[in-house]
């Protein structure tokens, strides 16, 4: 059965001043398989966040369609919840199990209830007995992993996220990425993972989609990591896939110059 | 800008490693010092005063403290002392309470609406510009010369000012955050209540406290021109009578008002909404 599906998408930004703005997306189409790890790859600005807008409903398609399990999507839905990069999308006033409910009080679940939810997913986060912190109290770490629990919480078919250990030191980076790829492989859910960094997407991906250079960019090679978990950056093949890749991207930014 | 615009993250320091109880006991230990600052530099002050007048200046001129203290407690015996400051302070605190229960609201909606800012926009950008005391003689004539007309007046004043700071803090959110709620199931409605409404509250209340002191320069003008009570009353009728010592109670009175409900509002800032990240 399919699942997510986006057929010749493009995506225009509304004109300004009377001037028409070059398209984002230009013929951009993804068949995602329910269950997997997609990575989206590209360099920046070329439209990535642009994409994971219009799967999350935030932005509507200028031509082209994106399905959810043959239904049109039309605007935001608990089914599609955002991991955002910055800690800006926490609620600063909310303490983290509060956060964490959010979902949940939205669909009027009543509060013992929620809480009991929110505290299992603060536990499958590693984020037990931090319940009565405010965001401003936590580090970038604990803020991404808070932001985790709370979309995983609504119980969504599809996570989409948007670099969100981008702005993490290295250390903490790695670990939260062996925690995601835990994580997934408890909740079964599908991610979508938004990046520019090649090792992170060999490390994580069931399937790595490289995007080519924008304006008007699209989804070029779709390669599979067929690697076995858990992945080490050591691990055999490791290196080779990521020198496949950058030698993919590196030739297209060649041949779009 | 940077007055109205309150941090964007919580003022609390980050407790994530340091054990909380050491923190709360330098905090205690620092706030003790700047007390005792505050007490030696008004001390320092009222000894300034003192010398300053006695040596230069005729009293009625420049009265010193001792001679405004002495005065005061005549006053505050008579009863007349309470009287005006507890007009004042009732005037004051029922137009600007009536006055932000409008604005807050006011500005949420604006800021949020396009249709609504749209429409109302040009008023309070107008009016904003025309300061209360320019409506003084349409309102008495309109109002009657009773407290309703002063009331209003202060409405007028505190209206703008946490207008068009709810305004700025509308405008301030995080796309993420409203972006979060939405795909977290949110309705406009309860995205408004539950996002929209807590993450302006700091600019509400920096508003609320902005508007506070206008609400008391304009009280005393008010009550300069149209009124028989309140602490403007006093200092203006004092002048007739060359009662200097009684203009300075009138000052004094207005600064530690000032100084008192600005404690207070802060402190029950902190004290019930600390976690909205209210500047300090």
């Amino acid at each position: 059965m399919e699942f997510l599906v986006a057929r010749d998408v493009s995506y225009q930004y509304p004109a300004r001043r009377g001037a028409d703005l070059p398209s984002v997306l230009s013929h951009f189409s993804l068949d995602l398989v329910e269950g997997e790890f997609f990575c989206l790859l590209g360099p920046s600005g070329c439209g990535k966040t642009t994409v994971l807008n219009l799967m999350a409903g935030f932005l509507a398609p200028t031509t082209g369609t994106i399905t959810l399990a043959g239904r049109p999507i039309e605007g935001p839905g608990v089914d599609r919840t955002v991991v955002f990069q910055g800690d800006d999308a926490l609620f600063n006033w909310l303490r983290t199990i509060d956060n964490v409910a959010f979902g949940l009080r939205m669909r009027g679940v009543a509060e013992a209830r929620r809480h009991e939810i929110a505290r299992e997913y603060l536990h499958l986060v590693n984020l037990d007995g931090q319940d009565d912190k405010y965001p401003a109290e936590l580090s970038g770490g604990m803020k991404q992993r808070v932001q985790i629990a709370r979309v995983l919480a609504t119980e969504p078919k599809i996570l989409l996220m948007d670099e969100p250990f981008g702005a993490l030191d290295a250390q903490t980076r790695s670990r939260l990425q062996d925690e995601l790829v835990e994580i997934w492989r408890k909740t079964s859910k599908t991610i979508v993972f938004i990046t520019h960094d090649i090792a992170e997407a060999v490390l994580l991906a069931d399937r790595i989609g490289v995007m080519t250079k924008g304006p008007g960019s699209r989804l070029g090679a779709i390669i599979p990591v067929d690697l076995p978990r858990p992945r080490r950056r050591g691990s055999p093949g490791f290196g080779d896939m990521w020198e496949h890749i950058n030698t993919l991207i590196e030739s297209e930014e060649a041949g779009a110059s | 800008m940077t007055e109205l615009s309150p941090a964007r993250h919580g003022r609390r320091p980050e407790t994530v490693a340091a054990p909380s109880r050491l923190r709360l006991a330098d905090l205690a230990g620092k706030i003790r010092g700047d007390h005792l600052i505050y007490v030696a530099s008004i001390l320092g002050m009222i000894v300034l005063w003192h010398v300053i007048a006695t040596t230069f200046f005729k009293p009625q001129f420049f009265p010193g403290p001792l001679l405004v203290l002495a005065t005061g407690q005549e006053m505050v015996a008579s009863g007349e002392l309470f009287e005006h400051v507890s007009i004042s302070l009732q005037r004051i605190l029922a137009g600007f309470l009536i006055g932000s229960a409008i604005a807050a609201p006011a500005g949420l909606v604006m800021g949020s609406v396009r249709i609504v800012r749209a429409i109302f926009d040009p008023y309070a950008q107008f009016f904003r510009f025309v300061p209360s005391l320019a409506w003084l003689t349409p309102v008495v004539l309109w109002f009657g010369i009773g407290e309703i007309s002063k009331v209003l007046i202060i409405i007028y004043t505190t209206m703008f000012i946490v207008l068009i700071n709810t305004m700025v803090g509308v405008a301030h959110i995080a796309p993420n955050k409203l972006r979060a709620a939405a795909c977290l199931g949110a309705t406009p409605v309860k995205s408004f209540v539950h996002v929209t409404l807590p993450a302006t509250l700091p600019f509400i209340l920096t508003g609320m406290r902005l508007a506070m002191g206008n609400s008391f320069a304009t009280v005393v003008a008010a009550e300069m021109i149209a009124a028989d009570s309140g602490l403007g009353y006093l200092i203006f009728n004092s002048r007739l009578w060359m009662a200097t010592d009684k203009i300075f109670i009138g000052i004094v009175c207005l600064g530690t008002l000032g100084l008192i409900t600005d404690r207070f509002f802060r402190y029950l800032v902190v004290r019930f909404a600390h976690q909205y990240g209210p500047i300090e």
